[in-house]
């Protein structure tokens, strides 16, 4: 990369703290967000907390753009406050003795000023502005901290589980105002998390971390279609995305209409989005069936035509079978009992139909 | 009501007992957060030393006082060669032995609140641009203001019966160094001013009373601004 984006994190670092022994080099692309993900333990919060300029690492660096945030070689160290990286800690951490107004300008910088206001209306607060924050709800307190964050003209916003301890329907709400902030704000966002829902609604970069190591990272509809992390990712409630655009509502269905990069039409439950926006959907793995040819007279309403391009070694002894089909420019995975797969004959660079249930998709 | 050197006592109690808050409150706060968030080498030696004047006899305090702020004294020599500060039988060197008596009590009690405020809320303000200075007056400090009250309030009452230290360093001056305790004594030592020392026993004892009093009214008023917050 020889045009250094403004805003890419490039982590190089090492920490031991007791037993546990963090050791990461990983990249943060400048747009997008990217989640780093593992179970608890895996030093997700470390690594924040590194990058945040809360702790320091033993040895290695931490550049952003072309500075240089922490690097032990040179002896190197901006402190906390002098990295403008905005944090959304997983307690939202209001200062109790401040008004919600007050914690919104705490950090504010005389530039973000002319953006208070309609932040503090996406992020549906202004009916808060003059509470304190031990009245507030888990909800209405994370969203004062990601409005609190942003208001601080961060370089980069880091996320610390923001959903934690969140009922369904609030986690939903939440992660759904995470979701439309990351398409209007035009910072990357680090998202730390193990639930691999927010994951998939959510980010466009994956880090996985386990046990203090980066096992894998990359695009994060590229990891979904690898067999190996399936373990990693949701196992059985796995899913693969798929980009499509909008193309119209049928409301007295609610059902909405998309279009994938290769024409294939998709019908899935009522969208929140505006013709000619672009969604992400979610499939689960399990819910993709396949046939030879397309099927007649059957409630499947989704049917695209795909190519099997990779198939997992089979396990001794399993049900299913996993497999990895191309539509169009996009992966899909399909999960079948190993008795279809032999039965219907199906193996590498077939074209076959993929079948899917409008109700099962999942979008964001 | 009083005779007029009661009178006097009070007066020169309330601004003996009042200028050494003053003076400890500035370097107790700053000792008591260095305790509080800070670990470096020779820290319980610290602690140590701080806590010193809380189980010395008060006259090897006074007297250690007069060795080195005495006019013979290094800090002493010092200090009057320099400002022209005398402090030996003055009410000003009574404020300085009430207020060395009364900062180990300052310290504990600002400290204990301080350790109480949560340092995620410090480490959030600095994600937010704060610098260390703005994380204390803003976070810290007020968070940890109803122990910074209670410190206050106990060390001016130390300071109000300090007498151990005071007749040492500062003696027994009348309009001067004689506080409440000092002249409560020199009644004691003069026979027949029973009816007279009562009388001061009496005027000692409403004293702490208000003193008490008010300290618990403004925790109170602290504790219900906190407690408006939380809803």
């Amino acid at each position: 990369m020889t045009d250094e984006p403004a805003n890419a994190l490039h982590i190089d670092v090492r920490k031991r703290q007791g037993d546990f022994d963090l050791a990461a080099t990983l990249s943060v692309p400048a747009r997008g967000v990217t989640a780093l993900f593992g179970a608890s333990g895996s030093g997700k919060t470390s690594l924040l907390r590194l990058i945040a300029g809360l702790d320091l690492p033993d040895e290695g660096a931490i550049t952003l753009g072309d500075e240089t945030l922490t690097d032990t070689a040179r002896g190197v160290t901006v402190p906390p406050h002098r990295r403008r990286l905005g944090v959304v800690f997983q307690e939202a951490r209001l200062f109790p003795h401040y008004r919600v107004r007050g914690n919104l300008a705490y950090g504010m910088r005389p530039a973000a000023r002319g953006r208070f206001d309609s932040l503090v209306e996406m992020l549906g607060i202004g009916h808060l502005l003059e509470r304190f924050p031990a009245t507030l709800s888990g909800g209405e307190a994370r969203r004062v901290a990601i409005g609190r964050a942003l208001l601080s003209e961060p370089r980069v916003l880091l996320m610390d589980e923001p959903l934690t301890g969140l009922d369904g329907a609030r986690k939903q709400e939440l992660l759904n105002y995470i979701a439309r902030l990351a398409r209007d704000i035009d910072i990357p966002i680090v998202y730390v998390s193990h639930d691999p829902d927010e994951l998939t609604a959510i980010a466009d970069h994956l880090v996985l971390l386990d046990a203090g190591r980066v096992i894998a990272h990359g695009a994060l509809d590229s990891m979904l279609a690898r067999f190996e992390l399936t373990a990693h990712l949701g196992g059985f409630d796995a899913v693969s995305l798929l980009g499509a655009t909008l193309e119209c509502h049928e409301p007295q269905y609610a059902l909405s209409h998309l279009r994938l990069d290769d024409g294939q039409r998709l019908t899935v439950p009522a969208l929140d989005a505006a013709p000619g926006e672009r969604r992400r959907l979610r499939v689960p793995v399990r819910d993709v069936a396949l046939a030879l040819a397309t099927p007649q007279g059957t409630s499947y309403r989704n049917h695209l035509t795909a190519t099997i391009e990779g198939v997992a070694d089979p396990v001794p002894g399993a049900a299913s079978v996993e497999l990895r089909l191309r539509v169009g420019s996009q992966f899909l995975r399909a999960r079948l009992t190993r008795k279809s797969f032999d039965e219907l004959g199906l193996r590498e660079g077939m074209t076959v139909v993929a079948l899917i249930r409008s109700v099962a998709f999942a979008a964001s | 009501m009083l005779s007029d050197a009661e009178w006097q006592a009070i007066l020169i109690s309330l601004k003996v007992a009042g200028s050494a808050v003053g003076w400890i409150l500035v370097p107790g706060v700053a000792v008591a957060w260095l305790m509080a968030r800070h670990d470096f080498r020779g820290k319980a030696l610290l602690d140590g030393l701080l806590h010193l004047p809380l189980v010395l006899p008060p006259v090897v305090v006074g007297y250690l006082l007069l060795l080195s702020l005495g006019r013979r004294g290094w800090l002493g020599q010092w200090l009057d060669g320099t400002f022209g500060i005398t402090l030996p039988f003055t009410w000003q060197g009574a404020a300085v032995a009430g207020g060395v008596m009364a900062f180990p009590l300052l310290v504990r009690a600002v400290r204990l609140s301080l350790e109480a405020v949560d340092v995620k809320l410090e480490a959030a303000a600095s994600t937010l641009g704060a610098n260390r200075w703005r994380v204390f007056f803003t976070i810290t400090l007020p968070l940890a203001f109803p122990g910074l009250i209670t410190g206050a309030v106990l060390a001016f009452a130390r300071a109000l019966s300090e007498f151990g230290a005071t007749i040492t360093f500062a003696s027994n001056i009348p309009g001067e160094t004689r506080t409440l305790p000092l002249a409560l004594y020199t009644l004691i030592q003069t026979p027949g001013q029973e009816a007279a020392a009562a009388r001061l026993c009496a005027l000692s004892i409403a004293i702490a009373m208000a003193s008490l009093l008010a300290s618990e009214w403004l925790a109170r008023q602290a504790r219900r601004r906190l407690k408006e917050r939380d809803g």
